[in-house]
């Protein structure tokens, strides 16, 4: 009968302290493995959404809203920008390429962006069937939009006014599906991608209606959201953000710098949490350590027997070793297993589909997580080990 | 053939208590009589290798057994020697086989599931063979504790106060039980108490003053 068998049967001969034990490791590992995957999902989609960009311009509010809602597709704009003024920008010997983005509208909560050819290369997109907009109204939508609008290429629907889902539709104008993006992996498999004149179509009967439509300033001067900036050269870095702040009534926002502030924000919140489970570790390799000690102090007499019936101090050692480690490991694949399924709980009630987060990956970091549980096993179960390995058989036996 | 030679043993600050020199031939069976704080304990525990004398030497059929080192000290236990103690003490999370593979394995011998049931057998206790001990009743929790010191087929079992608790019929029968499984096993058999009742089944007895 080996040691491994032993333990495990010691363990379930005590379900209770056993059970409470995995569910507090569980616990805490499940919080840290919720964290970790979080952390690594929201940090692998800012890098892969903002990777190619070195500059939003929009209208002046905040740079961190800017990010947000032309990089990421989540906030709301700070406003629209003169496409005169976009235009010169484009042309700046600092810029390698500017994307323009006209937002507005939306299918469903899908954001509708309204852009030129730049935004393909920009992002690498590639199609999975039909082609990309060309003409008017013709749109190119993401796989997940596909999938989850349940459209195809020539199916047509009506997009909505404004960036939430609501029941304004723009009746009169209906967009055609040209075509899906193969899996791109970043915010595209979310969006709606057509060119800017059909966003402008759009808008141009709220000219007629009140006077002030949002892609046009009221006398006929087109209006766009914001620029994806690429630099020339890293001179670019120092000269162009100033030159765009100081120089014009626009506003330059850094995705780099953005996003490291936004993880800064988050990562408070992270830290906090972070620390919070590592206590709660703590607490159970404190709450194994105390359970295997007592029982230790209860079983003294069973390790005694163990001992005249043959059984070497070492085999001692390693079945109290064992037992602390079956706690510890099995609290750990629960706890994995939890962070999994909560995750992804989560992300089955999270709104944006731009942030979308998913349980169903595995990282890599997990195994550190395992490699904690194996170092808190071995923590908890050290000490009653060794005082398992020196006890006098004798005096034990002695005195009972 | 099991001798015991100039041991004397001592704990702290107590008085050293010797005992006379002891030789025991293969299939004997002894008893060991003395009252309670006579030692008994003590020179029990010296025979079965779990405390070393002072001075003095045990030899277990050619083997000075605290010549040995540790690890193979605790084999040559598991081996040889066959323990009942007063209290039929088994571990509760295994079952009774399970409880009788344990001393297998310590004494790294193959387990062997035929001589399980055979000692169940004999013993009348083979239904309860994949029961734990909390649902067994104390005699025959104790007949378990001799299955157990006979697995391995020891060439010395020691029974320590296996009577001292139990009424006439009781202390008959399992002293019946051990004499019959000492000689089912062709092992010599050592019965340490102070229960006179069981003075009479014995030829040979090694008193301690």
């Amino acid at each position: 009968m080996s040691p491994f068998k032993i333990s495990w049967k010691s363990i379930w001969s005590k379900p209770l302290s056993s059970g409470l034990n995995i569910m507090l490791i569980a616990f805490g590992t499940g919080i840290l493995t919720i964290l970790l995957l979080a952390s690594t999902q929201i940090e692998e989609k800012l890098n892969n959404n903002s990777k190619d960009i070195d500059l939003v311009v929009g209208a002046k509010g905040s740079p961190l809203q800017l990010i947000l809602s032309s990089i990421y597709y989540i906030d709301f704009p700070t406003g629209n920008i003169p496409l005169k003024d976009a235009n010169e920008l484009s042309h700046n010997p600092f810029v390698k390429r500017a994307t323009p983005l006209a937002l507005g509208d939306n299918y469903n909560g899908v954001r509708i962006v309204g852009t030129d050819s730049n935004f393909i290369s920009l992002y690498g997109l590639k199609l999975q069937s039909g082609k990309f907009w060309n003409a008017d109204l013709e749109a190119t939508i993401g796989t997940n939009v596909a999938k989850e609008q349940n459209l195809k290429v020539g199916d047509t629907f009506f997009g909505a006014h404004g960036l939430t889902e609501n029941k304004d539709l723009h009746k009169d104008h209906a967009y055609k599906v040209a075509g899906i993006l193969a899996p791109q992996g970043n915010v595209t498999d979310n969006l709606i991608l057509t060119n800017i004149a059909s966003v402008w179509k759009m808008h141009e009967e709220d000219v007629m209606e009140d006077g002030k439509g949002k892609m046009e300033d009221g006398t006929g001067n087109r209006e766009i959201t914001s620029l994806l900036i690429q630099y020339r050269s890293p001179m670019s870095v120092v000269m162009f953000p100033r030159m765009v702040n100081q120089g014009t009534n626009l506003q330059s926002a850094s995705p780099a710098m953005e996003s490291t502030r936004l993880f800064s924000l988050i990562g408070v919140g992270v830290d906090t949490l972070q620390w919070f489970a590592i206590l709660i570790m703590l607490i159970a390799a404190i709450s194994v350590f105390v359970n295997l000690y007592n029982s230790l102090k209860e079983r003294s007499y069973d390790l005694a027997i163990m001992r005249t019936l043959g059984a070497s101090r070492t085999k001692l050692f390693v079945i109290i070793i064992l037992e602390g480690l079956i706690l510890t490991i099995a609290g750990t694949i629960v706890g994995v297993a939890l962070g999994h399924m909560a995750l992804e709980l989560i992300a089955h009630y999270q709104e944006s589909s731009q942030a979308k987060l998913t349980g169903m990956v595995f990282i890599t970091s997990e195994v550190y997580l395992l490699l904690a549980g194996l170092a808190i096993g071995i923590f908890a179960s050290i000490i009653p080990a060794m005082q398992a390995y020196r006890s006098n058989i004798s005096k034990i036996l002695a005195k009972n | 053939m099991i001798s015991l030679k100039s041991v004397v043993h001592s704990y702290k600050d107590t008085k050293p208590i010797s005992f006379k020199d002891w030789q025991i031939n293969n299939g004997e069976q002894w008893l060991l009589l003395g009252e309670s704080g006579s030692g008994k304990t003590t020179l029990l525990h010296i025979l079965t290798g779990i405390l070393k004398p002072k001075q003095g030497e045990v030899n277990i059929n050619q083997t000075s057994i605290y010549s040995l080192s540790s690890k193979n000290l605790d084999q040559f236990r598991g081996r040889n020697i066959g323990i009942i103690f007063q209290r039929p003490h088994l571990i509760k999370s295994l079952t009774i086989a399970e409880n009788l593979l344990l001393v297998q394995s310590f004494a790294k011998l193959p387990e062997d599931h035929k001589r399980i049931d055979e000692v169940l057998n004999s013993l009348d206790i083979i239904h309860k063979k994949d029961a734990y001990p909390s649902t067994l009743s104390q005699g025959q929790l104790q007949r378990v504790s001799i299955a157990r010191a006979v697995i391995n087929k020891p060439a010395l079992l020691i029974a320590d106060e296996p009577t001292s608790s139990l009424d006439d019929k009781n202390a008959t029968a399992v002293l019946e039980l051990l004499m019959e499984q000492s000689g089912l096993n062709q092992a010599t058999l050592i019965v340490a108490t102070h229960d006179k009742r069981v003075k009479d089944a014995f030829t040979h007895t090694y008193s301690l003053a």
